[in-house]
């Protein structure tokens, strides 16, 4: 347990010390290094929870169980490997003048602050902490998607803040029936654990279970960027800093997501009905679809690949609100691939604009003639997003459709048209970014790949063979969440 | 239900509750800032009452504190950050045409019965008066929602903005008697930090659009144009 205050901790002396003392040259090492010891914490965590199971601290305000830690662990992981990639880029940034020293410290406080709200929305036991550290991660964030102060950056923040801010509020008006069904069937005081609700959940009023999980859906919905909620998604992407693209594709969709299914496994054994799984399927089905439709549509090449995310969030919602072993294990397997491989894409995506000093996707020209890796690594990238075999996403995607052909036989049309039209939007444009002449003047710059490459590597693992001790894990994590074994 | 046959407590949540929400709907189709800032803080002085009424009745001392914690953000604070911006940007003599003012006090009605309409099957498990005030509740929610959309100042969203957070700490008290401590000085904070960064995003804005006007904010399309 004290692996999770270290933790925690940790972040939180992050967010002063960068605060203070931001103004020092190297500060995107120390950020990297704090991240990696947060990795090792992590990671020292996992092993202790898969020897000896569930951790509920001595308070019960924190949990973690096979669900969680896996994703506390990827959580940890992707912030580290983006702080390596960050580090270079925002001093390159500064170099060319787009930020000033002050937004920098600030850019190094909220990394972490953001950081802090991802860890305690993951570990706590609380359903109204978990509000408000999910609300606390919107806040740490705004900041940063108008760091660069241009109109479009703060247009794209107010609609972020805004868009959020009362999408979130709506699931605080969800948590409160949650409490209130709770509160009728006895201690008040615990009536917000996780544990406790879990436990009693048959008990609960099912009515009011049933109203509170549409307001869940459509506050958390509104993080995880589900169609018609999603307008801010691709704004902040868009314009705030690509470290940032990149740990918000990542994590806070896979945190929000995280939410809603901890809801509905409270709402599954009140109502002992499928109606949130129906929900949710509805909303990913059509998610998935709109968000398929968009990638042609696009210019920006960041905007492009947050359409890219919706869409793949609008897959997982799908598949876990259809339940059952075989879709839950491919909706967890899915939510690690895509975490790796977007965050790798945002990564080359980042060295893409720099080389061409935009982000308009027309301008983009030649990368693999220009600097070979960069090029080769958004190709590999785009290819894994797309769903090609051998990478990870071709194993989780194949097994959604598996699920969905057992379960719901004609929704397999609709999957297989989405994955069709997604991968021809995302290929009509990247085709000519990487292959194509390279343009007058356009030169090579100094780029960290490394994390590109492992993630990328680790996705190809996770396609080829997943290691047994992560499908031990997730055949727990799908036990816990469905009830049932793979 | 007859309304003198309750006790004195829940006859004054009930007085509350339909206090509150007109105030939503003085908010509503307010077109002065300066008004509509000054009728926010009226709601903020009755969720006040209504929380220290709840502590008082239910002998519940952390009702006080955040009975506290409400008046200083919701009844000071916040509408003397909001006022200072309004009479620096020179728009408390504006007054903002409302499009379709009887349309969107007709939509303000309607979502009060939809509120309720949702509401109901939560009749079957408690009383008149819980459906009562958690249908005030919520349509204070939707009646922020809707300020925010037919507004077109960011003053006036973050009015809108942070009259949803009333709505949904009203619910919290009527219907649960407030949350857990650690989650209500949470939420607090979240409101504090979220009216600070308004604040700052106030002047990014003045210095990016020379306006507050959100609807000059234009410049970020859903496709390519």
């Amino acid at each position: 347990m004290i692996a999770v205050y270290l933790l925690l901790l940790l972040s939180a002396v992050g967010i002063l010390f960068f605060g203070l003392l931001g103004h020092k040259d190297d500060i995107g090492k120390l950020n990297t290094r704090i991240n990696a010891v947060s990795l090792a914490i992590t990671v020292w965590l996992a092993i202790t929870v898969f020897n000896n199971g569930t951790i509920l601290s001595s308070g019960k305000a924190f949990l973690v169980d096979s669900f969680n830690v896996y994703l506390i662990v990827l959580t940890a992981f992707v912030g580290f490997t983006t702080s390596l990639f960050s580090a270079p880029y925002m001093a390159h940034e500064k170099e060319l003048g787009k930020l000033t020293e002050g937004r920098l410290k600030l850019y190094y406080s909220m990394y972490q602050g953001f950081m802090l709200a991802m860890y305690l929305v993951l570990t706590t036991n609380n359903m109204g902490i978990m509000w408000v550290s999910m609300e606390g991660a919107t806040l740490a964030t705004v900041l940063l998607v108008s760091l660069y102060r241009t109109p479009e950056s703060i247009e794209a923040a107010w609609k972020y803040f805004i868009l959020c801010g009362v999408g979130i509020a709506q699931a605080l008006f969800g948590t409160i029936l949650l409490y209130y069904a709770a509160s009728q069937i006895g201690d008040s005081e615990n009536a917000l654990l996780w544990t406790v609700l879990h436990e009693h959940a048959t008990q609960l009023n099912p009515d009011i279970l049933e109203i509170a999980f549409v307001f869940l859906l459509i506050g958390y919905g509104t993080k995880i960027g589900l169609v018609p909620l999603h307008n801010w998604l691709p704004d902040a992407h868009s314009e705030g800093p690509t470290p940032m693209s990149a740990v918000l594709s990542g994590l806070l969709l896979n945190d929000a997501l995280y939410a809603v299914v901890r809801n509905k496994m409270l709402v599954d054994g009140a109502t002992q009905s499928h109606i949130a799984g129906y929900l949710m399927m509805g909303f990913g089905l059509v998610s998935f679809l709109v968000a398929a439709l968009f990638l042609h549509r696009q210019k920006d090449i960041k905007r492009l690949f947050s359409y890219s995310s919706i869409e793949h969030m609008g897959l997982m919602t799908f598949a876990f609100g259809m339940g059952g072993s075989l879709a839950t294990f491919a909706a967890l397997l899915h939510m690690t691939v895509h975490s790796l491989v977007k965050s790798a894409i945002f990564v080359t995506v980042g060295h893409a604009a720099q080389i061409a000093g935009t982000q308009k996707m027309a301008q983009i020209r030649g990368l693999i003639k220009t600097q070979p890796k960069v090029g080769w690594g958004l190709l590999i990238g785009t290819v894994a997003i797309a769903g090609f075999p051998p990478f990870g996403v071709f194993t989780s995607e194949f097994l959604v459709l598996l699920a969905t052909m057992r379960e719901y036989p004609w929704l397999t049309p609709f999957l297989l048209l989405g994955i069709g039209i997604a991968f021809a939007g995302l290929f009509r444009h990247i085709q000519p970014i990487v292959y194509g002449e390279k343009p007058e003047g356009q030169s090579a710059i100094k780029a960290n790949l490394i994390p590109v490459i492992v993630h990328l590597g680790l996705a190809l693992w996770l396609g080829l063979a997943i290691p047994s001790f992560l499908s031990d894990w997730f055949s727990q994590a799908t036990l816990l969440i469905s009830g049932s074994a793979l | 239900m007859n309304i003198e046959s309750q006790d004195l407590y829940t006859q004054a949540i009930l007085s509350m509750s339909a206090l509150v929400g007109l105030t939503s709907f003085l908010m509503l189709g307010q077109g002065r800032l300066l008004r509509l800032i000054f009728v926010f803080a009226v709601q903020g002085l009755l969720l006040t009452l209504t929380t220290s009424m709840a502590a008082f009745s239910l002998d519940n001392p952390h009702l006080y504190i955040s009975a506290v914690l409400t008046f200083a953000l919701k009844v000071i604070f916040i509408p003397w950050m909001l006022q200072k911006q309004v009479l620096a940007m020179n728009m408390h003599r504006d007054v903002e045409a409302l499009k379709n003012n009887t349309a969107v006090m007709l939509g303000g009605a309607s979502l009060m019965v939809f509120s309720y309409y949702v509401l109901q099957p939560i009749i079957h498990t408690s009383s008149m008066i819980m459906l009562n005030a958690l249908a005030v509740s919520l349509s204070v929610v939707l009646l922020g929602l809707l300020l925010m959309i037919s507004h077109r100042q960011a003053v006036a969203h973050v009015v809108g903005f942070m009259s949803i957070e009333n709505g949904l700490f009203f619910a919290a008290i009527v219907a649960t008697n407030g949350m857990p401590m650690v989650v209500e000085l949470g939420v607090a904070f979240d409101v504090l930090v979220a009216a600070i960064l308004f604040g700052i995003f106030f002047l990014h804005i003045r210095t990016s659009i020379d306006s507050l006007d959100v609807d000059m904010m234009n410049k970020l399309h859903e496709v390519d144009r």
